[in-house]
């Protein structure tokens, strides 16, 4: 294969795009959480668990932890990008934080809905 | 005043130094532009580009005690007693002042640089209505000195595939021209993780233009109109 510089993948409006909505999302997370917490004091173990007992407080943080999974992957993703040139050890390395994403994403998973 | 500025002349010297000039500025001696002129008298090895010497050509930029800028426009009342000057980061010397800029030119050569409009030419002129034209302002007059894309970390790991800002802050100036027939062609040429996606806002860009114009924003632009048309 000739060594050449090759642009035009033609993506790359989704991701950032996306990393602007799940910021949103994170955000407005926060602040609900911060919210309940302060309503909610004083927090004890008993607290804790009734608000995750609830199926909105549960599909909330699912959703906050995809929109967290997503965006990070946006971004270092990005940062690979910019300093790992090989494409094998590029590739390799994007696998790799892809799956420990993905892996994050499963043990919330279990832990929400346990 | 007091000058660092750094020497090397690649087919002689193993590495670069920074090499120091005291010089005695006259009353007339206004810019940095004048200043560089003094020395060339007394060492005249030392290289720089320069020409119009009123910021319109764009030759003269160079890092100037940190920031990239045009030595021709840089008051000398503005700088410290002792400044250091290199040059534009990320590009090749050729010798000492002097950088390669086919990378950049390169970039923005990629953009096309141009009005593309197919349908014959009028009697006269293309007209735009005085509204269009206002969006052309603030892009037009960027004059291609490269302060800004060698100032941008984007641009240093990247410069054969991400644009730069000053070759997007042009692609969109031909974007936002109602004139321009390519639109469609020009956003899906920068569609692209490296050629637009590499800039992280950071805007050192916007820091540095010598002619106060804005990057940053025309990439925002650029960035909105792909999202009118995808969503």
């Amino acid at each position: 294969m000739v060594n050449r510089a090759v642009t035009g993948a033609h993506y790359g409006l989704r991701d950032w795009l996306a990393q602007r909505i799940t910021a949103v999302i994170m955000a407005v997370y926060t602040v609900i959480l911060l919210v309940v917490l302060l309503v909610g004091q004083p927090i004890n173990y008993g607290v804790w668990q009734d608000l995750f007992k609830q199926g909105w407080m549960r599909v909330a943080t699912l959703l906050f932890a995809a929109s967290l999974a997503w965006h990070a992957w946006v971004g270092v993703r990005d940062i690979i990008m910019d300093y790992i040139k090989p494409t094998g050890l590029r590739l390799s390395l994007e696998a790799l934080v892809l799956l420990t994403i993905a892996g994050y994403l499963a043990w919330a998973i279990q832990i929400l809905w346990r | 005043m007091r000058f660092s500025i750094y020497r090397y002349d690649p087919d002689k010297d193993s590495a670069p130094r920074m090499q120091d000039y005291e010089v005695a500025l006259e009353p007339t001696d206004r810019m940095l532009l004048d200043a560089l002129t003094r020395i060339k008298s007394v060492d005249d090895s030392v290289s720089y580009r320069r020409s119009c010497r009123e910021g319109i050509c764009g030759s003269d930029a160079m890092n100037i005690n940190g920031k990239n800028g045009l030595a021709c426009i840089t008051k000398l009342a503005d700088l410290p007693e002792h400044v250091t000057l290199r040059p534009l980061p990320g590009l090749p010397v050729i010798r000492d002042l002097i950088v390669d800029m086919t990378q950049f030119f390169k970039q923005y050569h990629s953009i096309k640089p141009y009005l593309i409009n197919d349908e014959p030419a009028p009697e006269r002129e293309r007209l735009q209505s005085p509204e269009d034209r206002d969006e052309l302002n603030g892009l037009y007059e960027c004059i291609l000195c490269a302060c800004c894309s060698t100032s941008c970390p984007s641009f240093w790991w990247n410069p054969d595939k991400f644009v730069g800002p000053a070759g997007l802050l042009q692609a969109y100036r031909f974007i936002a021209d109602t004139r321009d027939q390519a639109t469609s062609e020009r956003l899906d040429n920068l569609e692209d993780p490296y050629r637009l996606f590499r800039c992280h806002t950071i805007m050192n860009c916007v820091d540095v233009c010598p002619k106060n114009l804005n990057p940053t924003r025309a990439i925002g632009k650029i960035k909105d109109m792909m999202v009118k048309r995808a969503v």
